[in-house]
């Protein structure tokens, strides 16, 4: 079998969070009831006329600018096809003349991915196939709901600059990082926020020549763009292999099966007749809207993944922590631990509990007050909680704020240190009374032991260097008598 | 000056869905072709002085806040579909794949 180079072109449809739709003043909202967020507009009633949502343009632009692109004069296009999720069949996208092109973006590794363009359209309506188990051919019919429908996109294309499936996981996550961090998108891969398709391809190692490409299309998660990326390679690479031709396709990922199926030849290319949309004038981003997008273009992944390096002690002790340092920063959790380090909290301390116990929390976790998570911490380090009740109190603090200690204390966490600690204590040692004697004469190697038996006995709620006191100081009063 | 064929003018009706007659092809064909030829007179003046236009209108950026406005009521929107179900509007069985 031949050695063959995967090459990877990536397409990002990102939802841009804005209030109301892109050409009408339908609210933007995911999940409403069916066709509750409809008007003569994004229903393409006659007589109905689009006007460009402001707003949209400003979240194009800060995306533009977040990923280097130039950003200039544009236009709209109509692109037109018949199928029910547009009911005008069309839909008003951005063809020759995006507004923004020739970008780039580096991924964490260093490596760069060049943007081709990012231009802006709006999204189609969202159809369900009835019966025949939901699949399209077999469906006895279909149902639309236009809520989506007129929905303000930013498609994404990348260069076909991406030579794994890792790689192209690690471009979505940072683009989504990016795009969360301009505050353009929510970066809900989940809700379709942020859809990607893939264009695969495969090379001889070494040549520079690009293979035949297929477009992988249903990549819901980053899990399914990896699979799918390296399936197709493979499935392309047997081809080659066993003599056939690659055909350029669209392709289905099925996640259950783990393959793509073949959806249609491109041989019967759709033909969209684009033309300039007439009921739109161009659109010339001017100094004032440049000087809005750029000045409300938060701080970017990269500058943020630097900030923690640096609090942590510089790159070179940050390299080990480089899954938990990205995991605070996709969940935006990288200014509570910044704050919590400033607060007195030990860096490294905030970004595994952040990385971990946090994270696990989901996006709520966000909205923990850091001076809250900063006396949690201290209460940890300073031996009063254990971790295990932190972990316990974690959750509490993220739901419904308020003191650590105070918290702590209701879950019953403080009186370990006195009552149920030393009830315990005495429950270990009658349990275990020669172990008890060896502790009391003097052999240090049975401490561990009895602090253990105490562990256990408060189902790890005590803290261990508490536990290790608790021990000596009655070790203390019994040699003292 | 380049005509179109038939074949073209067939190609361009299919993609707007139109189920033309064979005569209504040949008609069809004519017409496009001396539309085009129209469009080749323009192409020939000179226009190295004339900026490109994208829109008979001098304007750019016009904008509208984003802010929400009322939708339709949901009833009325239902009424003007064929047939609806589920609140959604119901569609024959669909056998292009979407674009
Ligand atoms: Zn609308």
């Amino acid at each position: 079998m031949a050695e063959y180079e995967t090459v990877v072109g990536l397409e990002v449809h990102c939802e841009l969070s804005t209030r109301t739709k892109l050409f009408c003043g339908c609210a933007n909202a995911f999940g409403a009831e069916p066709n509750t967020n409809v008007c003569p507009v994004c229903l393409g009633l006659p007589g109905s006329l689009p006007v460009l949502n402001e707003q949209a343009v400003e979240l194009a632009m800060r995306i533009g600018e977040a990923l280097h692109c130039e950003i200039r004069p544009s236009i709209f296009h109509r692109k037109n096809y018949f199928y029910p999720d547009m009911p005008k069949d069309y839909q008003i996208s951005q063809y020759d003349e995006p507004i923004n092109v020739d970008g780039l973006l580096e991924l964490p590794d260093g490596s760069r991915v060049g943007i081709v363009r990012a231009h802006m359209e709006e999204d189609t309506g969202k159809t369900t196939h009835v019966g025949g188990g939901g699949r399209i051919h077999e469906a006895g019919h279909s149902l639309v709901d236009y809520n989506r429908a007129g929905v303000p996109l930013v498609e994404i294309v990348s260069a076909p600059d991406i030579t794994s499936a890792a790689q192209a996981r690690a471009y979505v996550a940072e683009l989504r990082a990016i795009l969360v961090a301009t505050g353009a998108s929510d970066g809900r891969m989940e809700e379709g926020s942020l859809r990607v398709d893939a264009n695969v391809s495969i090379r001889r190692a070494g040549s520079d020549e690009l293979g035949t490409r297929c477009e992988v299309k249903n990549l819901n998660s980053l899990r399914s763009l990896g699979r799918a990326i390296e399936h197709e390679a493979d499935r392309q690479a047997s081809l080659v292999d066993s003599g056939e031709r690659v055909t350029q396709e669209t392709r289905h990922w099925d996640e259950n099966a783990s393959r793509t199926h073949s959806l249609r030849s491109k041989e019967e290319a759709y033909d969209y007749r684009y033309f300039p949309e007439p009921d739109l004038v161009p659109l010339v981003p001017d100094e004032a809207l440049r000087q809005r997008a750029s000045s409300a273009l938060g701080l970017m992944p990269a500058a943020r993944r630097a900030r923690l390096q640096a609090a942590l002690g510089g790159a070179e002790h940050a390299r080990a922590l480089m899954d938990q340092i990205g995991t605070v920063i996709e969940l935006s959790l990288d200014d509570l631990v910044l704050a919590a380090s400033a607060g007195g909290a030990d860096p490294k301390h905030a970004l595994n509990r952040a990385a971990n116990e946090l994270a696990s929390q989901g996006e709520r976790a966000r909205a923990l007050d850091p001076v809250s998570f900063a006396s949690l911490l201290a209460l940890e380090s300073s031996g009063t909680l254990s971790a295990t009740q932190v972990k316990a109190v974690l959750p509490e603090l993220v739901e419904h704020g308020g003191d650590p200690a105070e918290v702590a204390r209701r879950h019953g966490f403080e009186q370990l240190g006195t009552e149920e600690l030393e009830s315990a204590i005495d429950g270990v040692i009658s349990a275990s009374p020669t172990e008890w004697e060896r502790y009391v004469s003097g052999d240090a190697r049975i401490a561990g032991f009895l602090a253990g038996q105490v562990m256990k006995a408060t189902r790890g709620r005590a803290n261990g260097k508490v536990v290790a006191e608790a021990l000596a100081a009655r070790r203390a009063g019994v040699s003292a008598r | 000056m380049e005509r179109i064929s038939i074949d073209e003018a067939r190609h361009v009706a299919r993609l707007a869905r139109l189920d033309l007659a064979d005569g209504e092809l040949d008609k069809l064909t004519g017409e496009l072709s001396d539309l085009l030829e129209h469009v080749e007179a323009i192409r020939r003046l000179d226009t190295a002085e004339v900026p490109p236009t994208a829109h008979p209108l001098p304007l750019s950026n016009v904008f509208r806040p984003d802010e929400v406005r009322p939708s339709l009521e949901r009833a009325e929107v239902l009424a003007a579909a064929p047939a609806t179900e589920a609140d959604r509007f119901l569609v024959p069985r669909i056998l292009g794949e979407a674009p």
